[in-house]
């Protein structure tokens, strides 16, 4: 194993400590190298389309933009005067507000389903099933009038054992709230869409891995929390921002419930009162791609988060030679230095 | 070689595997004594890798009976009957055996370390500081720390496995189970592999090693045995079966790979 390159500084090779500069050539000696070779200076391909498709595109865009300056039917003083209303702002806050709750309860229920549906114990596949089954298909409006109904169809919620005696009661309205319904509705719905993506990201992740953190005594908990899940968010975070994005748009149908604050609302409540819907449907538009710019943002933090090690492959991790060496030497205190070290010297 | 005790550590009694229909072993017999080196070849489909994984009970026992340090793997035997342990103890257990796969199966979100410190701090609830630094040492010994802040996938195959037999041997097992570590390999990386697994071997530990590599088998082994079919065909000294095997299955699969 031992090669002439590296006997000259390592004439003895410990017998525990095996080659590992092999997989690195090594420069020979004979080899002519040449230091100015001339390079291929060639003339690239042209491409006329390019130029013919971007005067196209923008000859298109500059007369969007001209309209939407010259036309006065956009309005843009109204615009200008409603984008930072009172009522447009805490529109945009309570959109918000149903977006992260209701995508936060809809992640932990989808994790929860994806691990169910993968579990030993049959009643949990069947259960899992059966609610992505209900609430997939179901439109997302009707369950949304109906969490807003919940009060009329129990007018109390008691707690106490089946057939038997009532511990206590509280009425229905005081806790399903609108928020609170078009919260439930928004999560219950987007749990069950959620909960398929987690399955597929599950999937994803090579046996191997579990077969592996099996072999090192690791629980069931663990292996899926600490191995499994972190893999598998590589692939659910995209789906997912995905979903996020939907979900805020989707908020806008909590009128069902009905819930009357939030952002879509807002802007239709002043449309109809100033006889602008044009300008006001603008703010809404720019409040909810200036959200999505947001959260798109996030996500591409996410995705560097969970791609670690794995999407950022070949970007080595610069491991200083010296402290490493260092912390070698204090790993291995009883081995002569230069045996092992210098071999995996970093590239 | 000079280590062995009489005592057997591994007992394999009567061992077979059904996948479906399908019988994959058909009574395996294998005893393999504490500090010995157990080779074992076969031809693919043989069913020794099966084996390998009934030892720690990534495949389930269909009969038969694995017995480990006079512990019986994946039940317990109360008045003549057998009951499934639970995963807990199945864990327990599985903690004692160190395995390496073929494909590695390090874990690619985590640096090499991180790789060989997560049992110990995460199974064995060990400090941080004492758990890096015996993964540092071990890293070493495979002569890898250098390259202990690499991510799986900035290492080479032979890099990959060696940081995985360090993973493995954080746990301190008794006994290390050897799933072809070298197929997967470039020719040129097996050699790191297999000189990591002979220090292994000279330091003592039990090892049961499903290779292809009959050189190592013959330097190496303390016993082989040439598994086909699902049963074991021929078993006993490495350097007199290769040289003169009695078997017509075993003299056809060693003149085809020698």
């Amino acid at each position: 194993m031992t090669q002439a390159g590296t006997s000259t500084w390592a004439p003895e090779r410990q017998p525990h400590s095996p080659a590992s500069d092999t997989e690195e050539p090594a420069p020979h000696a004979g080899a002519p190298v040449l230091n100015n070779p001339v390079l291929n200076n060639a003339v690239p391909v042209r491409h006329p389309g390019r130029w013919i498709s971007a005067v196209v595109i923008l000859g298109l865009v500059a007369l969007m933009l001209q309209s939407m300056v010259t036309n006065p039917n956009f309005r843009w003083e109204i615009v200008g005067t409603y984008i930072l209303d009172v009522k447009v702002v805490q529109g945009m806050g309570w959109t918000l507000l149903l977006t992260v709750a209701s995508m936060a309860i809809a992640v932990v229920l989808a994790i929860l389903l994806a691990v169910m549906r993968q579990s030993d114990n049959p009643i949990f596949r069947w259960s899992s099933w059966l609610w992505v089954w209900f609430f997939r298909g179901t439109p997302v409006y009707t369950q949304l009038v109906f969490w807003g109904l919940l009060a009329v169809l129990y007018p109390k919620i008691s707690a106490g054992v089946p057939f038997g005696p009532e511990l206590f009661d509280l009425s229905t309205s005081s806790i399903i709230t609108p928020i609170a319904a078009a919260i439930l509705g928004l999560a219950l719905n987007e749990s069950a869409y959620l909960a398929e993506i987690f399955r597929a990201g599950l999937k994803s992740v090579d046996k191997g891995q579990t077969e592996a953190a099996e072999a090192l005594g690791m629980s069931d908990a663990k292996i899926m929390w600490r191995i499994i899940l972190p893999q598998a968010m590589r692939i659910i975070v995209p789906p997912t921002g995905n979903e996020t994005i939907g979900m805020l748009k989707t908020t806008s149908l909590v009128l069902a419930v009905p819930f009357t604050l939030d952002l879509t609302f807002a802007t239709n409540a002043l449309a109809n009162r100033t006889y602008q819907p044009i300008p006001l449907l603008i703010v809404a538009a720019i409040w909810y791609l200036v959200i999505t710019s947001l959260l798109m943002v996030g996500q591409h933090y996410l995705e560097a988060y969970y791609g670690k090690g794995v999407d950022s492959g070949q970007a080595a991790v610069a491991v200083n030679p010296a402290a490493a060496r260092a912390a070698a030497a204090v790993a291995a205190p009883q081995q002569s230095p230069g045996t092992d070290l210098p071999k995996e010297e970093a590239k | 070689m000079t280590m062995i005790a009489e005592k057997p550590l591994v007992r394999i009694e009567g061992l077979h595997k059904y996948y479906g229909q399908h019988h994959v072993l058909r009574g395996i017999d294998l005893t393999v004594k504490q500090g010995e080196v157990s080779v074992v070849i076969g031809p693919s489909g043989s069913g020794k890798s099966t084996m390998l994984r009934c030892i720690n009970l990534l495949e389930t026992i269909s009969a038969g009976r694995i017995s480990v340090d006079g512990q019986l793997i994946g039940y317990r035997e109360v008045n003549g009957r057998l009951h499934d342990l639970k995963k807990k103890e199945i864990a327990a257990q599985r903690r004692e055996i160190g395995m390496v796969f073929q494909r590695f199966n390090l874990f690619p979100h985590k640096t090499a370390l991180q790789n060989v410190m997560e049992a110990p701090t995460q199974v064995k609830r060990k400090g941080e500081d004492f758990a890096r630094t015996q993964a540092l040492e071990l890293l070493d010994r495979v002569g890898l720390a250098q390259r202990a802040n690499h991510y799986p996938a900035q290492l080479s195959g032979g890099q990959q496995q060696r940081v995985a037999i360090a993973r493995a041997l954080a746990m301190e097992p008794g006994l290390m189970l050897f799933d072809e570590p070298t197929s997967a390999l470039d020719p040129e990386l097996v050699g790191d592999v297999l000189n990591v697994m002979k220090d292994l071997a000279k330091s003592g530990m039990t090892m049961i090693v499903v290779t292809h590599e009959i050189g190592f088998a013959r330097e190496v082994g303390d016993t082989l045995t040439f598994m086909d079919g699902g049963v074991v065909v021929e078993s006993g000294d490495p350097r007199e079966i290769i040289a003169n095997p009695q078997h017509d299955r075993t003299k056809e699969f060693l003149s085809r790979v020698l």
